[in-house]
């Protein structure tokens, strides 16, 4: 069983329309598992029209608590805190959740034993089935944190699925940026494909979130969306993909088709067979063989 | 005042509206505008900051932002676990008579020194990015970046904050949110006087919009407008939610090849089509009305 991971740096290149469209092509030649990490704005499941089959609660951190009742108000919890989640307020101390990153330190030191850790339900996280395969995606409360966590959550419960069931791979749908949830998502994969943009901001993107996955030795192939939007652009991205030997394995054309697809909930390979889809197609078969050798 | 410039989903034209927004600001020849304030631009997406490569700013000030992680002393520890029983983030770990402490799991939160029975930890800085301030134009400029393979974002974007508001009370700040709705975005938003979120016409656009929306106004009671880029896509899902919600739509940019044109080159919307200056002023007149209370 191998994995493959979305990545992109730079938000809305295209990460979520690919992904959807690979699991539609993937499907019909392997078995796979899907999985969305992107915990925070999962998209996978508006073009997958997912079935929901399990769902559980993550709690993947704690929060303090102060109980007003024992609290002395001497004010340890908020020397100790470096976080500002500690407010004093006219006397009487509170932990901002918001600001409270878990870390028990105010716990620790309150003399009078008033603080309390408590379980913090950070978001849900599903088991799904699909017309590809079976997805496993979840859901972040809107502002939480852990969301590297769930993110792990979500890539362990897809490939102990996959590992049990004998699929052939692991097809992961990553979040945008390089920090803590794109590192969750794409540890220990066998190959992340990057989908980059034809801008000035999408190359500076790309070769940070490149830094990133070399700099945890994973393997990486580049596709370029909308590559026909700057020419001059695509062609620096391919010299740079040379330059570091890189496989840049398709460059898919702008077309309004693939929002068409997105609107009516489809991957834009099962909504139209023109231009788009057929490098996909071309993109799919390049992968299939990476992922095999 | 501040505001903070956010979408939920990537890639939906952020960094292009805070940018120009800034630079009609900065040109407006009305005096009330600005009024004597000084106008200030902070990056906030320190994964991925690409609003330089719009402003080029002049940056004259870097700084290291740096965790404080422990450091044991082999003589004065005792390898009683302590440290490793307090550590939250599993950072810290007692091995027979060794300890190893995990850098990129620490939190910075201090509580294993605080809680050593030997005094055998003392902290030393451990540099995970950088924060940059300087000039473009007449508007002071701050940017942070993640060094890659590091996971936090958030302490980065609290000296981003910090440098970019300390100056006096008296400012204007354009704050440019990183996508996404977990934690990073929870730091660029809090203490915002105004969220604007761009977004754009699609069904991906609206699902990370809502959240957006949960994060800005629910959790932290901020007052939030809508900017709907490429206008004219997609359906009628955000115009909809906006209306049953009653949130305000700004602003609306059309889907526009010139626009992305520009953009792909790092060419700011103002520039290629000053058109919008006025267009912008009235944008930030729209956001003035509706952030008072």
């Amino acid at each position: 069983m191998k994995q493959v991971v979305i990545l992109s740096g730079k938000g809305g290149t295209g990460k979520t329309s690919v992904a959807a469209s690979l699991a539609h092509l993937a499907s019909q030649d392997v078995s796979i598992v899907l999985a969305d990490a992107d915990v925070d704005a999962a998209n996978l499941e508006l073009v997958l029209a997912p079935k929901e089959m399990e769902q559980h609660t993550f709690s993947g951190g704690k929060e303090a608590i102060i109980l007003p009742e024992l609290c002395t108000a001497c004010g340890r919890c908020l020397e100790a805190c470096r976080f500002d989640a500690v407010l004093n307020e006219n006397g009487v101390y509170r932990v901002d959740p918001i600001g409270c990153e878990g870390c028990a330190s105010c716990f620790y030191q309150c003399p009078a034993g008033a603080i309390e850790m408590q379980d913090c339900a950070s978001g849900l996280w599903f088991r799904s089935e699909t017309r590809f395969g079976p997805l496993f995606h979840a859901h972040l409360y809107p502002g939480q944190e852990n969301s590297g966590k769930l993110v792990s959550m979500v890539r362990q419960q897809a490939s102990v699925w996959a590992a049990e069931h004998g699929a052939d791979h692991v097809i992961i749908d990553g979040p945008p940026g390089i920090g803590c949830p794109v590192i969750a998502a794409s540890g220990g994969v066998h190959l992340a494909l990057l989908v980059a943009e034809p801008t000035v901001p999408g190359v500076h993107d790309l070769e940070r979130v490149l830094a990133t996955t070399e700099h945890f030795r994973i393997p990486a192939a580049v596709v370029v969306n909308k590559f026909d939007i700057n020419l001059e652009q695509t062609a620096k991205i391919a010299a740079f993909c040379r330059s570091r030997e890189i496989p840049l394995v398709a460059c898919l054309p702008f077309d309004t088709v693939v929002t068409e697809a997105m609107v009516q909930g489809q991957p834009v390979t099962v909504f139209s067979e023109g231009a788009v889809s057929r490098e996909l197609q071309r993109l799919w078969d390049a992968l299939r063989e990476m992922l095999a050798g | 005042m501040i505001i903070t410039v956010a979408s939920g989903k990537g890639g939906t034209g952020k960094t292009i509206v805070a940018t120009s927004l800034a630079l009609a600001l900065m040109g407006a020849d009305d005096d009330r505008v600005i009024g004597g304030r000084q106008l200030v631009f902070a990056d906030c997406d320190v994964e991925e900051p690409n609003a330089a490569l719009f402003l080029k700013p002049s940056l004259s000030e870097k700084r290291l932002v740096h965790l404080l992680v422990p450091v044991v002393d082999p003589d004065l520890c005792t390898h009683c676990g302590r440290c490793a029983e307090v550590c939250q983030y599993h950072a810290i770990a007692v091995v027979g008579e060794k300890v190893l402490v995990f850098r990129e799991l620490c939190r910075g939160c201090g509580s294993c020194t605080l809680e050593c029975p030997e005094g055998a930890i003392h902290e030393e800085p451990f540099a995970i990015g950088s924060v940059e301030r300087g000039r473009a134009g007449s508007m002071t400029f701050v940017q942070g970046t993640m060094d890659v393979g590091l996971p936090l974002a958030t302490p980065i974007i609290r000296e981003v904050k910090r440098l970019a508001l300390s100056r006096g009370q008296d400012r204007l700040a354009i704050l440019d949110a990183p996508p996404g709705t977990a934690c990073p975005v929870v730091e660029s938003l809090r203490g915002s006087d105004y969220a604007l979120m761009v977004t754009e016409p699609t069904p991906f656009g609206l699902h990370d919009l809502r959240l957006a929306v949960t994060v800005a106004h629910r959790e932290l009671g901020i007052p939030v407008g809508v900017v709907i880029n490429r206008d004219g896509i997609g359906d009628s899902g955000v115009e909809d939610y906006c209306r049953a919600e009653g949130i305000q739509i700004l602003m609306r940019i059309p889907l526009d090849r010139r626009i992305a044109v520009a953009y792909s080159r790092g060419v700011p919307l103002l520039k290629a089509l000053p058109a919008y200056g006025d267009k912008l002023l009235a944008l930030y007149g729209r956001i003035v009305e509706e952030a008072a209370p």
